[in-house]
């Protein structure tokens, strides 16, 4: 048992610290630490300046592109990434679909598909849940009906995030009605430009725009465009969705956001006094950071078997309920440390040149806490994961 | 023992329910989120017609009411809809103040806030003051008010503010409170009108040499001050009851419609129990507001016990009402669309009004534990 990270661990965390302090530009890094929405060339800027370093694909190996890295190195990466305030890496490309691509894909989709993942010549978005398929998702509906060299796709996806960004969108679409539900489903990736797509915005509880429906009406796919086999799709979803499940527990966001709770607490004034000098409240800080700390161990271990060569089970499953009930936690600490200023609505777009109501620090957390109810909704809400780990243990 | 009604609190109960069912329609909070004043007219004029503002006040005040279990049957009822109509500010907090402290003259007031046709806020919390109600930093010196309001719910669209302002003593002290009628047009006087979070707008507002009358005796503002806000803790409370009414109601439908695996998912035992928990807390929250609005008029001990008391508990559920609420919807409960983003968030904010719970329980533990 050895808490430390090795002599050349320290040496990668010092690389890329000098690397994001040299080259993460301030325009970026301020929009991220107050909780600014970034635009699209925003996440373009810095995925090709991540790129340029080819530090952009950390979960990639070396033959595509990729960096190489074993899980422990990536979270260094990502561990620093969140301390300086770098935006995220857009998942969906370069997470989410290029593994799957790696795995299943032929030589002519991986050849042509990955290189613009890097080069960001490709946005894509992610075409799984629909309106009656979400934590049930082997109940996707949408069809895609072989004719000739195409399918010909109808049907409605949901949910989709930054859609409206998007040129290509890998969707799970069931090819077949025989059989059991998971075996008519197949993974097409689709060009959203296609005639008969329509992207409608779906507005959330905060007020933002970063979800949207996608519709199909008798949209024609080549079949060169179908991933693995036909009817093999939810083999593919799942495989994804394992690589979706890393770096679930947010540890880095849990500990960006700690901060930003005690720098709000110590400013904030009850009674004349530090909301943070407040017994009461210091105690929900304190119970907050006692869980963060033990969850961040917990991330390690899991992060430090997988370097090993094992394959996490059930483990992610409790790195996200725990992570997500750390992260909204202190989100709902840090509104209620705002006080009486958690009540003016702050548009989601909050260009940050309008004057603010309040103190700066006051204008994101309210929108923050209502967008972050979906950390436990998404990615398969805390439910399902509850039922993955009660299974695994069960064995009933 | 006799948790029921009176005939006449039955039928204000019933017509103001179906009023408000027939006027909140989703088309009218979809308008009223983006007009200037976040609130209807023609909804604050029916409520008028009908005597809801006359609700609030005793008869010896022009009303026909006045008492906990009135401020509470009505709130409760505008809980249920969502409604952004300002009862607590016009009338609870500024018809109130005036009813309590105002001169003859000042009382003539009450007939135009009865019968809808003047607006009121109550201008006391300032930037750095939180929901502490002795920190005044405003000034007054002969009748004239400088300094700075924030958070002034329904501040932009008054036609007349009650301003606390020091006269005497130190920045925290309860005595040398003094409170003034301020007319919104008043020189020197500048607001600035933003959208709330949940509804309805609030105001920043800044005073700067102006001029305000006089309401009540110099110096002694505090006491009137939580008297008046013992009162508008009730009837937000007693809201949130409403809210979490209407929310369980749509959380419920939906667990017996939404499928997933080929079941309703309200088959699902966890979710089962979820909503169960939901349902105690929600009977423990209406309790909490009947306990306040039977000790609304008790010994300033005993009401303020109840206040701190039924207020933390009301935050408590608010927050879990409306997260367990979204989490059981899913990705639907995250939208603004439908009908439960707006409940959810209005029941959210209830704890930012006349503090929170960790407010209240602090004043708790040194009212009735320590």
């Amino acid at each position: 048992m050895d808490l430390n990270y090795t002599d050349a661990q320290i040496a990668f965390r010092s690389d890329v610290r000098d690397f994001l302090s040299d080259n993460l530009p301030t325009h970026l890094s301020d929009k991220v630490r107050d909780g600014v929405a970034l635009t699209k060339a925003d996440h373009e800027e810095w995925h090709a300046i991540l790129n340029a370093q080819g530090w952009l694909a950390g979960n990639w190996p070396v033959d595509h592109g990729g960096t190489g890295w074993d899980s422990v190195q990536r979270h260094i990466f990502e561990d620093e990434m969140t301390k300086a305030n770098a935006p995220r890496i857009v998942p969906f490309g370069l997470a989410m679909l290029g593994p799957v691509l790696m795995a299943f894909g032929s030589d002519e989709q991986k050849s042509y598909w990955l290189p613009r993942i890097l080069n960001g010549d490709d946005w894509w978005c992610q075409g799984y849940s629909e309106p009656g398929a979400g934590s049930d998702l082997a109940s996707v509906r949408t069809m895609a009906e072989r004719d000739g060299d195409d399918y010909i796709v109808n049907g409605q996806k949901t949910w989709t995030t930054l859609g409206q960004y998007a040129n290509m969108i890998f969707c799970l679409v069931r090819t077949s009605k025989e059989g059991k539900r998971q075996e008519g489903i197949s993974f097409l990736l689709i060009d959203m430009n296609s005639p008969g797509i329509t992207v409608r915005p779906i507005v959330l509880i905060d007020g933002g725009a970063e979800v949207n429906e996608v519709f199909f009406d008798n949209v024609r796919v080549p079949v060169a465009n179908l991933v693995g086999e036909e009817n093999k799709g939810w083999t593919y979803a799942k495989y994804l969705l394992t690589h979706e499940r890393t770096n679930i527990a947010g540890v880095g966001f849990a500990s960006a956001g700690l901060e930003q709770l005690k720098r709000i607490a110590r400013a904030e004034l009850s009674g004349g006094k530090p909301l943070i000098q407040n017994p009461l409240f210091a105690a929900r800080i304190a119970q907050v950071q006692i869980d963060l700390m033990a969850m961040a161990t917990t991330n390690l271990r899991v992060i430090s078997a997988a370097a090993a060569g094992q394959a996490p089970g059930a483990e992610s499953s409790m790195l996200k309920v725990k992570g997500t009930q750390v992260r909204q936690e202190i989100n709902a600490l840090t509104m209620q440390a705002i006080g009486p200023y958690a009540m003016p609505f702050v548009s989601e777009a909050l260009d940050g040149d309008n004057d603010p109501v309040g103190p700066a620090y006051a204008q994101a957390p309210t929108g923050q806490y209502l967008n972050n109810r979906k950390l436990s909704i998404y990615g398969g809400s805390n439910e399902v994961q509850r039922s993955i780990i009660a299974k695994a243990i069960l064995e009933l | 023992m006799n948790f029921d009604l009176t005939e006449e609190r039955q039928m204000l109960q019933d017509g103001l329910r179906r009023f408000l069912r027939d006027q909140y329609t989703p088309d009218l909070l979809a308008q009223i989120e983006t007009s200037d004043t976040g609130t209807s007219p023609e909804v604050w004029a029916g409520l008028a017609d009908m005597g809801v503002i006359g609700a609030l006040f005793t008869e010896d005040q022009g009303g026909f009411g006045g008492a906990g279990f009135d401020i509470a049957l009505v709130a409760e009822e505008m809980g249920r809809v969502g409604a952004t109509d300002p009862l607590i500010d016009t009338g609870i907090l500024g018809g109130g103040l005036i009813a309590a402290l105002g001169d003859e003259g000042q009382q003539a007031m009450l007939d135009d806030i009865i019968a809808g046709t003047r607006q009121l806020a109550l201008a006391h919390g300032e930037p750095s003051s939180r929901y502490d109600l002795s920190r005044v930093e405003t000034t007054a010196t002969d009748g004239k008010l400088t300094g700075r309001k924030a958070v002034v719910v329904n501040g932009g669209a008054a036609d007349t503010l009650i301003v606390s302002a020091r006269t005497a003593g130190d920045v925290a002290d309860t005595d040398g409170i003094s409170l003034f009628i301020v007319a919104a047009d008043a020189p020197g006087l500048m607001r600035r009108s933003y959208p709330l979070t949940g509804g309805g707008h609030a105001a920043e507002i800044t005073l700067d040499n102006t001029p305000g009358t006089l309401l009540g005796t110099a110096g002694q503002g505090h006491a009137a001050l939580a008297a008046a806000h013992a009162r508008a803790t009730l009837a937000i409370s007693a809201e949130a009851v409403g809210l979490m009414d209407a929310v369980r109601t749509l959380t419920t439908d939906y667990l017996k419609t939404r499928k997933q695996f080929g079941q309703p998912i309200g088959k699902f035992q966890a979710l089962q129990h979820r909503m169960a928990d939901v349902l105690i807390e929600i009977e423990q929250a209406r309790s909490a507001v009947i306990n306040l609005a039977g000790h609304l008029d008790a010994d300033t001990q005993t009401r303020d016990t109840h206040v701190a008391a039924t207020k933390t508990l009301i935050g408590q559920v608010a927050r879990l009402v409306a997260e367990e609420s979204i989490q059981m919807h899913g990705g639907i409960g995250m939208t603004q669309e439908y009908a439960l983003g707006h409940l959810a968030k209005r029941l959210l904010m209830v704890d930012h009004r006349f503090g929170d719970t960790l407010y209240h329980m602090d004043k708790f533990i040194a009212l009735a534990v320590a």
